[in-house]
């Protein structure tokens, strides 16, 4: 089957390869290691594969690889810079988010997307759970996530990074 | 892998259209929430594909000096919705299309991918249909401008040729201009589902009288529909209960609504009559608030 060359940035390192135009960003990704990128569903309804391109949360598995040329990809396995988690991540720890975890690190990526288009801006508990509701979570009810986004969002505004 | 057997990547849109004529048994790619799905499940129909993803020159989002609104087929659900002229002027598409799947799907989701599926549950038709948009098609041939209204044939289908590609949405200041226009889902969720039933209005009026109503739903036959039986009925009536009371009456017979396993006719039905008021009404609302 037909190959294309893509050039692309996955968490800030660039990437140059020949992809067959079957595969989806999903596989993609888990080929090369980025394996926080979880197939769920594989017909986009629990966001377990979110990612984002260009800073767009999408669903790797209804995204095919060759759309990804040019782009800027990133998975969870980037947000934790020098050691350090990002203050979404540390909100889901403190508040006790992450059960099982399959479905985390594609919250974490809906998470980071959703409060970097809304920074300092007060957000409703209805926001939240409509920004969110592309992800499934069959452990936690959702209540500690919520509040895990919430957490998230008063750091961001007290400490001004992302 | 998804399984395709042919795969052609568009450089423009004569490139596409070309693609299609060459390749009888070609379907478009857009936003890929539909057909991917459907190459995933092994449907043999899409195997072979025109993608046209990259086509930047479908994703126009403007209004001309005459106020006509140009909404490219390829843009995607979210950038109509927060864009400023739709925000402005277009509020209904913006609400329709925010009850689509969740913010993923919205991201990639495109309002012409939405509309040349045929489905007969799109949520952006009712909107589509009430505001009486016009579409501009491109064939090998050239194109041409067709009313939203007999897009569907049925379900699953309309009349776009298989070497014919939607290149935009056109709204003209007529039709939005001095409205208020509303758009109701009725789903068992309030993300991730296809409408049981979906009601859109949009209404003029003078003081409390109906000037004119358009009514619209999907799922309550084999296509999107427009109620004309109804809209006759409201014009010229005052918008009070005793009206509304009336045109869920005559509703019923501008829709078929069937039994699946979704919902049964009657409780469709219900959903139907119930809209015509509820949605009415907030179009009334509506046209308060601009």
């Amino acid at each position: 089957m037909q190959q294309l060359p893509i050039t692309l940035r996955i968490n800030g390192r660039a990437y140059s390869m020949d992809v067959d135009v079957r595969t989806s960003l999903l596989e993609l990704l888990r080929g090369l290691g980025f394996t926080s990128v979880k197939e769920g569903c594989g017909v986009g309804e629990c966001g377990a594969c979110t990612v984002l391109v260009d800073g767009v949360a999408v669903d790797s598995c209804l995204y095919l690889a060759v759309w990804a040329d040019k782009r800027a990809i990133r998975t969870v396995e980037g947000e934790c810079a020098d050691g350090r988690l990002s203050p979404v991540q540390e909100a889901y720890i403190e508040e006790g988010a992450v059960q099982c975890g399959f479905c985390t690190p594609g919250l974490v990526m809906t998470t980071t997307s959703f409060l970097e288009q809304r920074e300092n801006t007060p957000l409703t508990r209805e926001e939240i759970a409509r920004g969110h509701a592309g992800n499934l979570c069959r452990c936690t009810g959702y209540q500690t996530i919520i509040r895990a986004v919430q957490r998230a969002a008063d750091k961001q505004r007290r400490s001004g990074r992302r | 892998m998804f399984a395709m057997e042919n795969y052609h990547r568009a450089t423009d849109l004569n490139d596409a259209v070309r693609a299609l004529a060459a390749h009888p048994e070609a379907r478009v790619l857009a936003g890929g929430t539909d057909v991917l799905i459907r190459l995933r499940e092994g449907d043999g129909a899409f195997a072979h594909l025109v993608d046209i993803n990259g086509l930047d020159e479908l994703r126009q989002i403007d209004m001309d000096t005459s106020g006509t609104i140009r909404i490219g087929a390829l843009a995607t659900c979210t950038r109509i919705i927060e864009h400023e002229i739709i925000r402005s002027h277009l509020p209904v598409i913006a609400a329709s299309l925010a009850t689509i799947g969740g913010p993923q799907i919205r991201n990639i989701a495109t309002m012409g991918g939405n509309i040349c599926n045929g489905a007969v549950s799109a949520d952006s038709a009712c909107a589509l249909l009430i505001l009486d948009t016009e579409l501009v098609i491109q064939g090998p041939a050239g194109e041409r401008t067709v009313p939203i209204l007999g897009f569907h044939t049925g379900p699953g289908r309309t009349i776009l040729r298989r070497d014919e590609i939607l290149k935009y949405f056109l709204f003209r200041p007529g039709q939005y201009r001095g409205i208020g226009a509303a758009y109701c889902k009725y789903a068992m969720r309030s993300a991730m589902d296809i409408a049981t039933i979906g009601c859109g209005a949009a209404l003029r009026m003078e003081g409390d009288i109906i000037t004119s109503l358009k009514l619209a739903f999907t799922v309550a036959a084999p296509t999107p529909v427009r109620c004309p039986r109804t809209e006759e009925a409201a014009a010229g009536r005052r918008l009070d209960e005793e009206t509304l009371a009336l045109l869920a009456g005559i509703v019923e017979d501008d829709v078929q609504p069937r039994t699946s396993w979704r919902a049964e006719r009657d409780f469709r039905m219900h959903i139907i009559r119930t809209l015509v008021q509820r949605v009415t009404r907030e179009a009334a609302n509506q046209q308060g608030g601009n």
